[in-house]
């Protein structure tokens, strides 16, 4: 069993740092973001630009996605989306926290509406 | 009728940078907004849904120019978008017809509200509301461009912005530099009305990446896309003045990356023709073929677009007095007359390459050469050119650590070889081989809210203008909702062809008197402020402009009529400025009915020897109207189209005369006077459509236009104090026909 795990490490290690030796400096990615309106649209894309290494960042109101590029040494998909939940959006694996979610202007409330 | 669904969307499309915002609105056949229909870029993620009011914007990508608009019950519609143009497609339910319909609607004129610039879009649907038979004519509709005659001999007409005529304004065709130097005259002529797709006017100082020369604005002609043309269109116009013009454009498909257009454009004036009984012909008799042809690749997997265009023009024309006989009479006092001969070639190409995985970066590069040559005599005067015009810019569009900030940096380079021959009061011929290599830089600074501001500045080393440096700064604000504030200043610095410019000026007996060592060098600074409120009152959508704009020149060459002998040219001691103020008011009444009412004032003063005055021939205050109606397109295409433009022109100061007799003097003033256009299109269907027009119906004329016409070889003949139309009411038809 511990043989396995030893594997296992060494595995993860090896996949870790291949990860690092291809970073990405345009990086594009899309994940979800929650949000309603073009008021929400200016603060999540600001939100995202305010982390340095975004290079490109595109809310879409529809598909409430985004779109972004950014340089993978400069920053992880993370801290973009630690950014976005400051903000007060909830993203797909990192949800804001309720006293950030309530600084929210009141058509912005999207988590009211399910 | 219920499941009988129609969807009727609009798409207004903005000026052509990569990062163009399309907006539109869907409605289905009741005319109500579709809220929440999905609009995206085919195999992308950018989409957007309309909101309550069926509205939508959506930013271009490099990566597709598939537009997919859907909605749950309806057909899905795929548009390609690559035109600037308005398309509006109907789009019908899955359960009653199978076919799907496209056609375009344009909106006519649109104010940027995003851009830090003040541009201006007309689309060619304000381009059919008037003849425009060519880029001189296309801006009768619009209040920023004022349209002035020249001489009473040629017909010429030459624009003003802001108070300066176009030798200030800098004319682009898809942003490569055209009309330049000794083109600038007729230039406007030889771009045919029907091949203009859309124009974008800017007011103040231009873009650095355009160069250096622009001091009041910059105008930029769009050429018909290949990829986006209709197989086939014939235009056929003729006029109560005499006119006749014959456009044909053709296109080809050659695969989905590759396409051509052929252009064909003729027009004539064949006959004599003198309303005004003063032994002049009206308009000169004239002939000019037009060739171009334009080819486009497209490759949206290599991300690679370029363009190739070829053009050849040939142009005559005959004025003078109606006795004239070119054949016997030329070189002689029998009868005055004059004729000018135009050949020109043009071979202009682009390519530009947008990275992979990098959408916000690419590199263009621009290359035009153009010939021209002109042969012309004015009586006794005399006075041939010939230019040679090499120019070639490169740019390379990226960010600076993300989107907010953008930037272009580039290096370009200008040849111009001059010739000219002049026969006045002397014999002179010059030769000048110009020379410039520069580099620009351009920030783009947007916090993607309400401010925006572009910062450039480009290095020159001209061979005869010296090393110099050319500053530009735009600054958006929006303050507010639905308004935008802006501020613009620069510099610009040109050489003037005074000759070449001026040579209306030979249509009359005056001598020319050069000052020695004349500096060609002409340089101003330009100051702009503008304002725009977009209201929503009702059901009207209403948009109130101030734009105030102020053109101070350290150089310039001083055009001086004071004293009716002479034509006195000199470098400027002293003050010359214009300031232009413009108060517009645009009311859309409803989808088909809209005003557009603007106020102008200029103040437009040079220090001449004998004094600081004002500028001849520039009115202080301008009144213009636009009313348009539409009818709502039926089914079948068929629509009816009412257009009317009212022009009055205040008071002009008119040229010193004191030294003529008493009966061949001027007024110090000219009077005002109001001119009405008017035009109505019918639609028979979407192939054919037939519209009949007049123009000058208050049949308003200059009296005695031209003096001393009965005496042209004496020292009082001038033809170029023409402030007012020569013609009176003049009527024309016309039909277009397309294939699509």
């Amino acid at each position: 069993m511990k043989k396995l795990l030893l594997i296992l490490c060494f595995f993860s290690y090896i996949n870790i740092s291949y990860a690092q030796e291809k970073l990405n400096k345009n990086k594009s990615v899309e994940f979800a973001v929650s949000g309603n309106c073009e008021m929400c649209k200016k603060r999540i894309e600001k939100a995202a630009y305010a982390v340095k290494g975004v290079k490109v960042a595109e809310w879409h109101i529809n598909h409430k996605d985004i779109h972004i590029i950014y340089n993978e040494e400069k920053c992880t998909l993370d801290e973009i989306k630690i950014a976005i939940a400051k903000a007060g959006h909830d993203t797909d694996t990192i949800k804001a926290a309720d006293e950030d979610y309530e600084k929210l202007h009141h058509c912005c409330l999207y988590r009211s509406e399910e | 009728m219920k499941n009988k669904f129609l969807v009727l969307f609009v798409i207004f499309m903005s000026s052509l940078s990569a990062q163009n915002i399309i907006k539109g609105q869907i409605l289905d056949n009741n005319k109500t907004p579709i809220e929440g229909a999905n609009v995206y870029w085919q195999n992308t993620s950018v989409s957007t849904i309309t909101d309550k009011n069926g509205n939508f914007k959506i930013e271009k990508t490099a990566k597709t120019n598939k537009l997919i608009i859907s909605y749950v019950g309806f057909k899905t519609l795929e548009i390609e978008i690559t035109t600037q143009e308005f398309i509006s497609g109907i789009l019908l339910n899955n359960q009653t017809l199978k076919e799907v319909v496209v056609e375009k609607i344009k909106k006519s004129t649109e104010y940027s509200k995003s851009k830090a610039t003040n541009i201006q879009t007309l689309g060619q649907k304000e381009l059919l509301k008037a003849a425009c038979c060519n880029l001189s004519e296309s801006f009768s509709t619009n209040p920023t461009i004022d349209v002035n005659f020249t001489d009473g001999v040629t017909g010429n007409k030459q624009i003003k912005m802001i108070g300066l005529t176009s030798p200030y304004i800098v004319f682009t065709e898809e942003n490569i530099p055209v009309l330049r130097g000794f083109e600038q005259n007729f230039g406007l002529n030889f771009v045919p009305g029907t091949w203009i797709e859309s124009i974008q006017i800017t007011k103040g100082a231009g873009s650095v990446i355009n160069g250096y020369e622009s001091i009041s604005g910059q105008i930029n002609y769009e050429i018909l896309k290949p990829i986006s043309d209709i197989p086939f269109f014939l235009n056929l116009y003729g006029s109560t003045d005499n006119r006749f013009e014959i456009n044909l454009h053709q296109n080809q498909k050659f695969s989905d990356k590759l396409s051509s257009s052929i252009f064909i454009h003729g027009n004539a004036r064949p006959m004599k023709m003198d309303k005004n009984t003063d032994g002049f012909l009206d308009n000169p008799m004239g002939k000019q073929i037009n060739l171009a042809n334009k080819w486009q690749y497209q490759n949206h997997e290599t991300g690679i677009i370029s363009f190739l265009t070829l053009k050849y023009v040939t142009d005559n024309k005959q004025g003078g007095q109606t006795s004239f006989n070119h054949e016997k009479d030329k070189g002689t006092t029998n009868a005055w007359g004059s004729e000018i001969d135009t050949e020109k070639i043009q071979i202009s190409s682009k390519i530009g390459y947008s990275f992979k995985d990098m959408p916000y970066q690419s590199i263009g590069f621009q290359n035009a050469y153009n010939y021209q040559k002109q042969d012309s005599y004015f009586g006794l005067n005399h006075y041939n050119n010939s230019q040679k015009s090499l120019y070639s810019n490169l740019i390379f569009n990226s960010i600076i650590s993300n989107t907010k900030n953008k930037f272009a940096v580039g290096l370009n380079f200008i040849v111009d070889n001059l010739k000219q021959h002049l026969k006045v009061n002397f014999t002179d011929d010059k030769y000048f081989n110009n020379q410039s290599t520069g580099a620009f830089f351009e920030y783009t600074y947007d916090n993607i809210d309400n401010f925006s501001l572009i910062a450039g500045v480009r290095v020159d080393s001209h061979n005869r203008l010296g090393n110099f440096i050319t500053p530009r700064l735009h600054v958006r604000y929006n303050p507010w909702n639905d308004a935008v504030l802006r501020v613009s200043t620069g510099r610009g610095k040109r050489w003037a062809n005074y000759i070449s410019e001026n040579q209306h000026l030979l249509n009359s007996s005056r001598n020319f008197i050069i000052e020695q060592h004349i500096n060609n060098t002409e340089i101003a600074w330009n100051y702009g402020f503008n304002f725009i409120q977009n209201l929503k009152i009702g059901t009207k959508n209403i948009e109130f402009i101030v734009d105030y704009y102020v053109t101070k020149f350290d150089k310039q060459v001083v055009i001086d009529l004071e004293n009716s002998r002479n034509v006195n040219l000199y470098n400027l001691k002293g003050k010359s400025f214009a300031t232009s103020f413009q108060i517009e008011c645009s009311v859309e009444f409803n989808r088909h009915t809209s005003l557009r009412t603007a106020y102008k004032y200029y103040d437009v003063q040079t220090n001449f020897k004998d004094g600081l005055l004002l500028k001849t021939f520039t009115p202080k205050t301008r009144i213009f109207s636009n009313f348009s109606y539409e009818s709502h397109i039926k089914n079948n295409g068929k629509q009816w189209k009412f257009d009317s433009t009212y022009n009055w022109t205040g008071k002009q100061r008119l040229p010193n005369t004191a030294n003529n007799p008493l009966y061949y003097q001027l007024n110090s003033y000219a009077e005002s006077f109001g001119t009405i256009n008017a035009q109505i299109t019918r639609s028979f269907s979407k192939n054919l459509e037939i519209y009949i027009g007049a123009e000058n119906l208050t049949n308003y004329t200059q009296k005695n236009a031209i003096i001393a016409a009965s005496e042209p070889f004496s020292d009082y003949f001038d033809s170029s104090m023409i402030y007012a139309p020569i013609f009176g009411k003049m009527f024309y038809t016309g039909l277009r026909f397309k294939i699509k």
